[in-house]
């Protein structure tokens, strides 16, 4: 299905127009250095004070609201772990009904749902895959850390191939992390949603305005959100933002949108070489040589096949290239 | 004009739900719960019903979806059964502790293994302790009305807790019963529309579910626990406000039978009214035998039970769950702690019946009077009815 999708209302932020408004306050309890509450910051500014935000159980749950104290500034709402999505569509529903019923006053609030990679690419992959193949009026964000942080480094499916955390541990019979990483954008896509798009807190103006178009559009969006974390990766604190760049010029985490089922990729003409993305971290530290050459190779693989599928899907500029 | 038609009761709980003017109903399908959400569905579809309805893709999301929506401000039902109930078990204590006014009706259905779609109430024993309020009912006419007073009391501001409504499966969920249906204006005079206490609203945001640590989280329980005590003269109050504009009483426990009977059953659910038949024909028969039916489960009528059974030496508690290993069935357990350290506390016989489905008959009734007269109930609890070495 490649569907037309309405952006017209669409409101891009340029340098200039980054909206300064926070949705969440500074004084929450994250770790030195976390890009995942620094990319939940970005959400927030690019939403608006004018949203009601559903959380998974996790990091940033845990560090945003320990009562009496909370670093939201706009309706908040946690339940558990693996509903996120679930919550987010019952608010959705209430929203609209209301808003027939004449019991909203002023314009009805955006509904906004966060969830990390294990509530999202595990637990509740099965509530996530619900709400958006119903249709629910939301945004879905997924903050990508990799693995299940709050917990204490436990590998999730959302964990890169070879990482190690402290539920695969590399040893003799063990490369660490045995299993390629989840592609939850891609199950997203599947379910012929208006919009779905990966983002990553290095490119922030990027990352608003996918927020931007997500919350433009009327229907379901998901956007996957990579957030490095310095304490399960094993980086130092200031580097994120670094590492950030790094994983989008190395092709680990390639930025795309899918608009309508339309596959748009931003090309990374010179990529560099996956070895520097992997050598500064310590998740990786005890790969070898042959290892590396099989994930550059594995990643090139799937850069190749996201590049096929965006000029799958615009054959005009396929049309240009040649 | 008050109409009285006969219908499944099934359909007359989706009545109620559709007459109460639920905003939000979210569920998904389990035997012997679905008549009543398949109802509410077409009142949707054909503009009954002015509701969202949200079909979820289980029910750990029925009930997520349904506190999102009570957060929301919006007048929110589900319904479920058995295996639905225990996969939203993880829900329902969060849904009290946020203080979530949802009104579920649980078609109380045995849970699996070996799996089974017939009644008893090892599902809803299973939550007995997620404080919610839990209401029984034994027929289809108070299961329209009980609906709609749930969602009375369960709104009320001195409640704001989310209430299940405990039916039968099949035994009660099946049956063709006649319920007078009120008139709409009627309805609408004695419950109106939802107004919250706190939702979720840009406008005033609020932060909800956040972390308790341990200086604050047993305070929040013991706050969750004393609304939950709180709420039994509410409930008591929406009941006779109900019988007033509606002319039929509820209570909080319910006697029948000889006054002043030495021996009472004790009973919850639709297997009373068997009791009830049975309890009739024995005093017929000249015997000393009357009937306690427990209606409100959850906070317990501690006062109205004990009035109700006072004068008894004997009471004959009827439980349709198993407490595996432990030292009476649910109900008995309840009631020895209720008569504990008291001096003229009656003895309790306590026979857990009905299991999975299985019929109890009238005369098995009587049977069980007789057994518990000549002292043939030797230990703490017997179960009636199970095939000799099967």
């Amino acid at each position: 299905m490649l569907n037309e999708v309405d952006l017209s209302k669409y409101e891009k932020i340029t340098a200039k127009t980054i909206p300064t408004e926070k949705g969440i306050s500074s004084g929450h309890r994250a770790c030195q250095g976390c890009v995942e509450i620094l990319a939940m910051g970005m959400v927030m500014k690019a939403v608006g004070r004018n949203v009601i935000v559903a959380n998974a159980t996790g990091c940033m749950e845990i560090v945003t609201s320990p009562f009496p104290q909370t670093a939201w500034n706009v309706p908040w709402m946690h339940v558990a772990f693996e509903n996120t999505s679930a919550v987010a569509s019952g608010i959705e529903a209430a929203l609209k009904i209301r808003e027939k019923h004449g019991k909203l006053k002023g314009e009805r609030p955006k509904v906004l749902a966060f969830g990390g990679d294990g509530a999202t690419a595990d637990i509740g992959l099965q509530a996530l895959s619900g709400a958006l193949e119903r249709g629910h009026d939301f945004t879905y964000v997924c903050l990508d850390n990799e693995a299940y942080m709050n917990t204490g480094i436990q590998r999730s499916s959302s964990t890169p191939y070879g990482a190690m955390t402290t539920t695969s541990p590399p040893g003799s019979n063990s490369i660490g992390q045995s299993t390629w990483k989840k592609n939850v954008p891609a199950i997203a896509a599947a379910h012929n949603i208006p919009y779905v798009a990966t983002a990553s807190p290095g490119n922030y103006l990027d990352l608003m305005n996918k927020v931007r178009k997500a919350i433009a559009i009327d229907g379901p969006a998901y956007i996957h959100i990579y957030a490095v974390c310095p304490t399960g990766w094993g980086i130092k604190s200031e580097k994120g933002i670094e590492l950030s760049k790094l994983a989008v010029k190395t092709n680990v985490f390639p930025l795309y949108e899918v608009i309508g089922g339309k596959y748009i990729l931003k090309e990374n003409k010179n990529p560099k070489p996956v070895v520097d993305y992997l050598k500064i971290q310590r998740r990786f530290r005890h790969l070898s040589e042959t290892d590396v050459e099989y994930i550059q190779k594995r990643v090139d693989a799937e850069y190749a096949h996201l590049a096929a599928m965006a000029s799958c899907a615009a054959p005009e500029e396929e049309e240009n290239d040649e | 004009m008050a109409k009285r038609v006969g219908l499944e009761v099934s359909l007359a709980v989706a009545d109620a739900v559709k007459m109460s003017k639920a905003e939000v109903v979210s569920a998904y399908p389990i035997t012997p719960q679905t008549h009543i959400v398949e109802e509410l569905s077409h009142f949707v579809a054909n503009g009954e019903l002015d509701a969202a309805f949200i079909p979820v893709e289980s029910e750990h999301s029925a009930m997520s979806a349904a506190m999102g929506s009570a957060a929301t401000g919006a007048r929110t039902y589900t319904a479920t059964s058995s295996q639905g109930l225990a996969l939203m078990n993880e829900m329902l204590p969060i849904a009290s502790a946020m203080r979530l006014p949802i009104v579920m009706t649980i078609a109380n259905r045995s849970l699996s293994g070996p799996i089974s779609i017939w009644n008893d109430h090892s599902d809803i024993m299973s939550i007995r302790d997620v404080g919610w309020v839990q209401i029984f009912v034994e027929n289809g006419q108070e299961a329209f009305d009980i609906s709609v007073c749930a969602f009375k009391i369960a709104e009320d501001h001195r409640v704001l807790l989310p209430m299940g409504v405990n039916m039968d499966g099949f035994m009660l969920s099946h049956m063709i019963e006649p319920v007078e249906f009120p008139d709409q204006s009627d309805i609408d005079d004695f419950l109106p529309g939802f107004t919250a206490k706190m939702i979720l609203d840009p406008a005033e945001p609020v932060t909800m579910g956040p972390v308790g640590v341990p200086e604050v989280y047993m305070e929040a329980k013991v706050q969750c626990e004393q609304a939950l005590i709180n709420s039994k003269p509410v409930v008591k109050e929406v009941l006779d406000g109900f019988a007033a504009k509606f002319g039929r009483q509820y209570n909080l426990v319910e006697t029948n039978g000889k006054e002043g009977a030495k021996t009472l059953f004790v009973t919850m659910g639709s297997l009373g009214e068997t009791v009830m038949t049975s309890v009739d024909e024995m005093n017929a028969d000249g015997k000393d035998v009357g009937q306690v039916r427990i209606r409100l489960w959850r906070p317990f009528p501690q006062e109205e039970f004990l009035a109700a059974v006072k004068g008894a030496d004997k009471l004959i508690v009827l439980d349709r769950a198993l407490s595996p290993g432990g030292v009476r069935g649910p109900v008995a357990s309840e009631l020895a702690s209720l008569f504990h350290g008291q001096a003229d506390a009656p003895e309790i016989v306590n026979v857990v019946a009905g299991l999975g489905g299985r019929d109890v008959s009238v005369d098995e009734f009587k049977e069980i009077y007789e057994t518990a007269q000549s002292g043939g109930f030797k230990d703490a609890y017997t179960v009636w009815g199970v095939m000799s070495n099967a």
